[in-house]
């Protein structure tokens, strides 16, 4: 039995008085990638949001019940300690335009005013974008701008930036829904790595991508948790008619 | 073609016409204004007309120089008083567009900008000058800085809002609290913005004198004390212009060129500047 890192108990949010998340309750296990999918406008991106406490930086968002990060609610701690432990991935890639790609890598750190030894900080520019795939590719223009890269190489980028803090899980928000299909299969063969180490939530809407990427999918409609299984078990033998109607593309 | 097509297209033309004739017709005052004040000004200015303190009526010669640095105390003054509450303000109110006080400030800062700068004056007179019982620099410097304010406001809010949400979140998802994504990613994106404000609004005040007859004053000699009285280009040019004396006229045309001079070379300067510091998006 794998153990569970993430964990949502009876949780809901709000957009004023618009109900987006309604008692969701989900068990998210360690080093697995989890496929989020649904149809637009379903809160998945809400509920994703809400894991790293992004969700409350809406004005007049709320939210209710319980989101655990090994056990202990994410409501209880600084926000920003939340979001050292919880990366995140946009669905636009968000390179600072102001600093260099050496310099986004490590903004986390430089940005936080938290000072590292030169050698320090190359070690892991190098062993973050190395995990993403981009070293060999901007190694010899890291002074440029990050936005000088293409889509896809700035998304990695970004995931870069999220890796080098060293986060327990990483949360994507449709992270190639604006990138060519050349550039999101780069970013999907990342997802087979980075699961090693770290914890990913994807969220998609996209189910050729839950299903080449996840282990376990979790399908949310009209803001309610409908399915969380094996993401194999979803395609090929779902439960609910709602998740087989959605999969047989009888509603998008 | 028919009648009616052939009368629609030229129909078309003639707005065209109209349009580009009306722009032209825009640059036509800037280029008179030029023309003239640099055809009256040019030829008085020289070495000793910028380097010497005004001469009493009947010598010759003389020069600005107590405007010109008075000029700059002044206005390097209300830049120091004015640019960090504008540009902290200006945070506040792109941050937190729909807060209720933002919604305040920012009907308050339009109204301060619509206030008469004579009006200013006469209140920097009433809250300044009054109680300290005599003119001085720094009651005309407060001036301006009220006079500054709402350029910089708006300017750095208009600017800090079109940088895009995701630049802040990004900030915020890597742990940054409020006043990091605001000092580290927020300024420096918009930081040719505000600086264009900062700069328009200096050009702006150089030649306000309203606010500075009853504060500033002027002083025909030479003083740095922003305790006293001070003398500027725009109060040089209202006390020589409406003077009797040719000699007297003859330094105002000087300073108007010197003042024009100032205004254009910061408006260029600003478009130089916001062109090579921005940052591409």
């Amino acid at each position: 039995m794998e153990s569970t890192i993430v964990k949502a108990v009876n949780y809901n949010s709000y957009f004023g008085a618009n109900h987006v998340v309604k008692d969701v309750n989900i068990e998210i296990p360690k080093n697995a990638a989890i496929a989020v999918m649904g149809p637009s406008g379903c809160g998945k991106t809400t509920f994703l949001r809400g894991i790293n406490r992004m969700h409350e930086l809406i004005p007049g968002a709320t939210a209710k019940g319980q989101i655990l990060l090994n056990g202990t609610d994410v409501m209880e701690m600084h926000p920003i300690f939340v979001r050292l432990k919880i990366g995140m991935v946009f669905q636009r890639p968000n390179p600072f335009p102001n600093l260099s790609i050496y310099d986004n890598v490590i903004a986390g750190y430089k940005l936080n005013g938290i000072s590292l030894p030169k050698s320090e900080r190359d070690r892991i520019v190098e062993h973050s974008l190395s995990r993403v795939a981009l070293w060999g590719e901007v190694k010899d223009s890291l002074t440029k701008k990050g936005t000088f890269l293409s889509g896809g190489q700035q998304q990695r980028l970004c995931i870069a930036r999220a890796v080098a803090m060293e986060p327990e899980v990483l949360l994507f928000d449709e992270p190639t829904s604006a990138l060519d299909p050349i550039s999101t299969s780069k970013v999907e063969e990342l997802f087979h790595e980075l699961k090693k180490n770290y914890t990913l939530i994807i969220v998609t809407h996209n189910m050729q991508q839950a299903a080449r990427v996840s282990d376990k999918t979790a399908f949310f409609y009209m803001g309610e948790l409908v399915e969380f299984d094996d993401t194999k078990n979803m395609f090929t033998n779902p439960k609910d008619t709602r998740t087989q109607n959605y999969i047989t593309g009888r509603f998008s | 073609m028919s009648v009616q097509v052939k009368y629609r297209i030229g129909k078309s033309i003639a707005f065209q016409g109209l349009t580009i004739l009306l722009s032209v017709l825009c640059v036509v005052p800037l280029i008179f204004i030029l023309v003239y004040i640099i055809k009256a000004g040019v030829t008085k200015i020289n070495w000793n007309f910028l380097t010497n303190l005004p001469k009493p009526v009947g010598e010759t010669g003389g020069g600005i120089k107590n405007a010109l640095l008075g000029s700059v105390e002044v206005i390097a003054l209300s830049t120091i008083i004015a640019v960090p509450v504008g540009i902290l303000c200006g945070i506040y109110l792109s941050e937190y567009k729909q807060s209720k006080l933002a919604y305040w400030t920012r009907l308050s800062v339009d109204i301060l900008q619509g206030v008469p700068s004579i009006v200013i004056g006469i209140i920097a007179y009433f809250w300044i000058v009054k109680p300290m019982g005599h003119f001085s620099a720094i009651s005309g410097s407060i001036a301006l800085a009220i006079m500054m304010l709402p350029i910089v406001v708006r300017s750095t809010e208009e600017t800090l809002l079109l940088l895009p949400d995701s630049l802040r979140e990004a900030g915020y998802a890597l742990g940054m609290p409020f006043h990091r994504v605001v000092l580290k990613v927020i300024i420096p994106c918009g930081f040719s913005g505000i600086l264009s404000g900062v700069m328009l609004s200096v050009a702006r005040i150089t030649g306000e004198t309203a606010p500075l007859l009853f504060t500033a004053f002027g002083n025909p000699y030479l003083s740095f004390d922003i305790g006293q009285p001070m003398q500027t280009l725009p109060l040089i040019i209202f006390n020589y212009a409406t003077s009797p004396y040719n000699d007297w006229h003859d330094l105002a045309w000087g300073a108007s060129c010197i003042l024009l001079l100032w205004v254009l070379l910061l408006n260029i300067l600003t478009k130089v500047i916001s062109a090579k510091w921005k940052v591409q998006l």
